[in-house]
């Protein structure tokens, strides 16, 4: 009586050995590392990690490993955090125009734990440190934006066309046409019907007014908005990436958020900078045809603006755009090779390539200009309410005479700095915000009070469970021994189903481990119990084992899953912190039912099973 | 010999006092409510919106200095007190309502400002800015987190054992909310989510422990051919008795450990818990098995049916 079949011995065996090899990657130190990325045009490659070894060999600092990771990067691991700042100092001074480097840590784990893809418990901010950003997206401003496009298109269309009009305006979400007759209202209403399948297109008259209305379906609003978001993501991703961040987190968050997450990263004021940024670039035509000291006076010819180039110059330029911002797709910064002055040579995507031939072909030898613009979010105090106001400037940096047409590929020259120069062709590789953010909500945590918190933390999971210990021993005996056993089980389960879910650690998550290893020792107290009231009722030790366990199993079950109803609905609307308290309460029931029920029944049969007892220790 | 003696032949009278803890419990929840009505709560950042910046000096420093420099520097509204020790600053700014990007940069400016006040050795240890928008949610989907923890328990407990017992678990849960939220109103100790969390948390372990004593009632009104209802309940209650002090002893244990060490981000999440173990114990015997027994739980409803044998047969399977 009372003996489990082998194999059932040999899975509870296999399933302890399991956890324990998945928890084992959290005692090995962690090396300080510094991540390597490769950009566009410089992927991480072998010959990558010849070039850094060289370099820090010549600069003299020891490099404890190169490795090559998934997913194109690299990690120079070294011995001394010191040793890991002098390295960074060094891809800084040497290596920077190529590739992205971000201070880290990694476990220097032996190869087989690496092979079984074994790793440490994945800290969250609280524990490590860090930033948290939440961003709201302005879906709105998106929509509006589109509409705004349309609105561009249908002029332009109509214009093609020769269809009159006598106003375009977009208002309350629609845009309405304005005719003088029916018969040209009936003709532009056919052509944006056709050209424009996206649109609703509707008609009206208000009294000798004659109307096409057109407006985004509801569908079509969504995608709009879901681009938007997704594009927000882009841009930001490309843009914290040039921060320097390993491991960043960016990701949606519900209809239109997005949570930015850098672990380590300490700087939230250059952060909020950097994600609100916008700047970017236009080229257009110098307008050589009017003179400027008319426009100076007023008189700014149709077709033209006036604009000023950076020392003051006033200068006109051509309304038609001839490519913008997003059309670039790659930018890098460096050096003209004949002036040796800051550059940033531009890559277009396909469209904008053609168009920039097209006018470059049309126009060799007129001047050609550049516009740099800068829109930020100034907040000002008037009459002590701080109101929030959109700046934006546009200055012309450089104008040149276009020598020969070229298309997808060139430089732009007239930046300040080469500072300035790393700017631009930083936001302008990142993309420009396909709608405006603002910040709703952010955590940054020192490192020093993430240490704090992981030694605490780790302080009350040890002393809780040296109390529960040493009480169970007392009160049980030989059974509390058993129970004490199973409960350090349990705690190393937790630890290594967390560690191979990846599920992040947060320090209310440490809270439910030390109250699961509170809760967890119920399911035996409850076992224990019936034992005592089956051996008081006159049963025999063997007997009272298994009724013991036999009886008490359905309220274990009952209680604990009960228990996990709690914890799935603090996951499914918990944020953050709390999130991280469902997932290690869910996982410690779990586990400690395992190790309660099938755990301790083993452990007790192995000492008690298959022979005469006299009586038991309990 | 062994300790276990102490509290195994015990035959309290707990239900003859039902009506007694029934007044009891009324008064304290009608005082709670009265609390959390007129009094409301002290809401931490995260459902008020608002900024708070945690900073380290190397030299301990005076609250007044600081509240001076930020009022020179146009933050008249900071709230400085210190957080554990005279070396460590927190700072609350109220939540703006306009300016929107504004307020998540104010803790920049909070920061810079008292940097080159202090010269050097100022860290940041924390800054946590909530909006007032996000704040709003927050409450919300606080409230129906607990609502549908409440209503899916009550569903389980309804169909595992019975509708009666199913409302007794509930007006438990409903109690030991309702007394741990109100002691947070009555003290006026911040209620932050980590405190929400403990609540809910609380829900599951009062819960653990009423099922349990239901659980034995159940067992007691198959096996026991005499006896009313009350005595069966009686006896259940001290059936389990050892159990019930056995298990909140070890998880206040821990959770003492928790309230003790764990720091101060988590001391309003232990303390909620303690309150709820505690209280949870008692609203087990008094609000859930005596509303199941008020509402006439009878035998009858309990002897095994063929829909209740069903459901003991899946769970029999380990």
């Amino acid at each position: 009586m009372n003996r489990y079949p082998l194999w059932k011995n040999l899975l509870i065996l296999a399933v302890v050995l399991v956890g324990l090899l998945y928890a084992l990657p959290n005692l090995f130190p962690q090396d300080p590392s510094i991540q390597v990325t490769g950009t566009r045009d410089n992927p991480v490659t072998e010959a990558s990690a010849a070039e850094i070894a060289a370099a820090m060999e010549n600069a003299a600092v020891p490099v404890k490993d190169i490795e090559r990771l998934p997913g194109d990067k690299l990690l120079v691991r070294f011995t001394t955090p010191s040793e890991q700042l002098r390295g960074a100092e060094v891809m800084e001074q040497t290596l920077s125009d190529r590739y992205n480097s971000a201070l880290t840590t990694s476990p220097d784990l032996p190869g087989w734990l690496e092979a079984l893809n074994a790793q440490p418990m994945f800290l969250g901010l609280d524990l490590r440190g860090g930033i948290h950003v939440l961003i709201d997206v302005d879906m709105e401003a998106a929509v509006d934006q589109a509409l705004e496009r349309y609105t561009g298109d249908i002029r332009t269309e109509l214009r093609k066309q020769k269809v009159r009009y006598l106003t375009i305006t977009r208002d309350a979400g629609r845009i309405a046409v304005r005719f003088r007759d029916e018969a040209a209202r009936d003709e532009a209403q056919q052509i944006i019907r056709k050209e424009f399948r996206d649109l609703t297109v509707d008609t009206g008259a208000e009294g000798a007014n004659y109307f096409v209305y057109a407006a985004l379906p509801p569908q079509i609003q969504e995608e709009v908005k879901d681009f938007a978001l997704e594009q927000n993501i882009t841009t930001l991703r490309n843009r914290v990436n040039a921060l320097g961040v390993a491991e960043p987190i960016i990701a949606r968050q519900g209809e239109r958020r997005i949570v930015v997450q850098l672990p380590g990263a300490q700087d939230p004021a250059r952060l909020k900078e950097l994600l609100g940024a916008t700047a970017t670039l236009e080229y257009r035509l110098v307008d050589t045809e009017h003179d400027v000291r008319d426009a100076l006076d007023g008189r700014v010819p149709v077709g033209s603006a006036l604009y000023r180039e950076r020392n003051g110059q006033p200068i006109l330029l051509s309304r038609r755009v001839i490519v913008t911002g997003d059309q670039i797709t790659d930018a890098s910064a460096g050096f003209d090779q004949q002036s040796g002055s800051p550059a940033v040579f531009v890559n277009l995507d396909g469209q904008g390539a053609r168009r920039m031939r097209n006018v470059t072909t049309e126009n060799v030898g007129k001047p050609m200009a550049v516009v740099f613009i800068e829109s930020r979010t100034v907040t000002r105090m008037v009459d002590g309410e701080p109101v929030k106001e959109r700046e934006r400037t546009e200055e012309v940096i450089s104008v040149a005479n276009i020598l020969e047409p070229f298309g997808r590929r060139f430089q732009t020259t007239g930046l300040d700095s080469s500072d300035e120069a790393h700017n631009l062709a930083l936001l302008l590789r990142a993309g420009a915000l396909a709608a405006p953010i603002e910040i709703v909500e952010e955590r940054t945590i020192g490192p020093s009070l993430g240490q704090d918190n992981i030694d605490q933390g780790f302080r009350s999971v040890m002393i809780g469970l040296a109390l529960v210990v040493v009480f169970m021993a007392l009160y049980y005996r030989v059974f509390g021994l058993v129970a004490d056993l199973v409960l350090i089980v349990n705690l190393v389960l937790i630890v290594a189903v967390l560690s191979a879910l990846q599920a992040t650690l947060t320090m209310p998550g440490i809270a439910g481990i030390v109250l699961t290893v509170g809760m967890a020792v119920d399911a035996n107290v409850l076992i224990f119990e019936r034992i005592r009231e089956e051996i008081r009722n006159g049963s025999s030790p063997q007997a009272s084992i298994h009724a013991g366990y036999d009886k008490a199993l359905s309220t274990i079950v009952d209680a604990n899953i009960t228990t996990l109803i709690a914890a799935t609905v603090l996951f499914s609307f918990g944020t953050g912190p709390i999130k991280g308290f469902a997932v290690t309460l869910f996982i410690g029931i779990l586990t400690s039912m395992f190790t309660a029920i099938l755990g301790s029944r083993a452990v007790i049969n192995l000492i008690y099973g298959g022979r005469r007892v006299p009586r038991l220790a309990i | 010999m062994a300790p276990a003696q102490i509290l195994t032949d015990l035959d309290i009278d707990f239900m003859g006092k039902r009506y007694i803890a029934a007044v009891l419990s009324a008064a304290v929840l009608v005082l709670f409510l009265g609390a959390m009505l007129f009094r409301g709560f002290e809401f931490g950042l995260d459902f008020t919106g608002g900024t708070v910046i945690e900073l380290g000096y190397e030299e301990p420093v005076a609250i007044a200095e600081i509240t001076g420099t930020l009022r020179d520097n146009g933050f008249p509204d900071a709230i400085v007190q210190y957080f554990g020790s005279r070396t460590d600053i927190l700072i609350r700014l109220p939540p703006v309502e306009e300016g929107e990007d504004a307020s998540a940069r104010r803790s920049d400016q909070v920061v810079r400002i008292l940097s080159e006040a202090a010269g050097s050795g100022v860290e940041l240890r924390r800054v946590e800015f909530v909006g007032p928008q996000v704040g709003e949610q927050l409450r919300e989907q606080g409230g129906l987190a607990v609502l549908f923890a409440l209503i899916g328990i009550l569903i389980y407990v309804a169909v595992r054992f019975e509708w009666r017992f199913a409302l007794g678990a509930v007006a438990a849960l409903v109690h030991d909310v309702i007394f741990t939220v109100g002691i947070f109103s009555i003290f006026h100790i911040e209620f932050d989510l980590t405190v929400l969390a403990a609540v809910l948390a609380v829900i599951g372990y009062s819960l653990n422990d009423t099922i349990v004593i239901f659980d034995r009632i159940r067992e007691n009104f198959r096996k026991m051919r005499k006896g009313s209802v009350i005595e069966i309940c009686n006896r259940s209650i001290n059936q389990t008795l050892s159990r019930t002090i056995i298990t909140s002893g070890t998880t206040l244990l821990v959770l003492l450990a928790l309230y003790f060490l764990g720091g101060a981000a988590i001391e309003g999440f232990s303390l909620a818990l303690i309150i709820g173990v505690l209280v949870g114990t008692y609203s087990t015997i008094y609000i859930a098995t005596a509303m199941a027994v008020w509402l006439g739980v009878s035998k009858q409803d309990l002897l095994p049916t063929p829909a209740v044998k069903e459901g003991e047969v899946v769970d029999d399977r380990p």
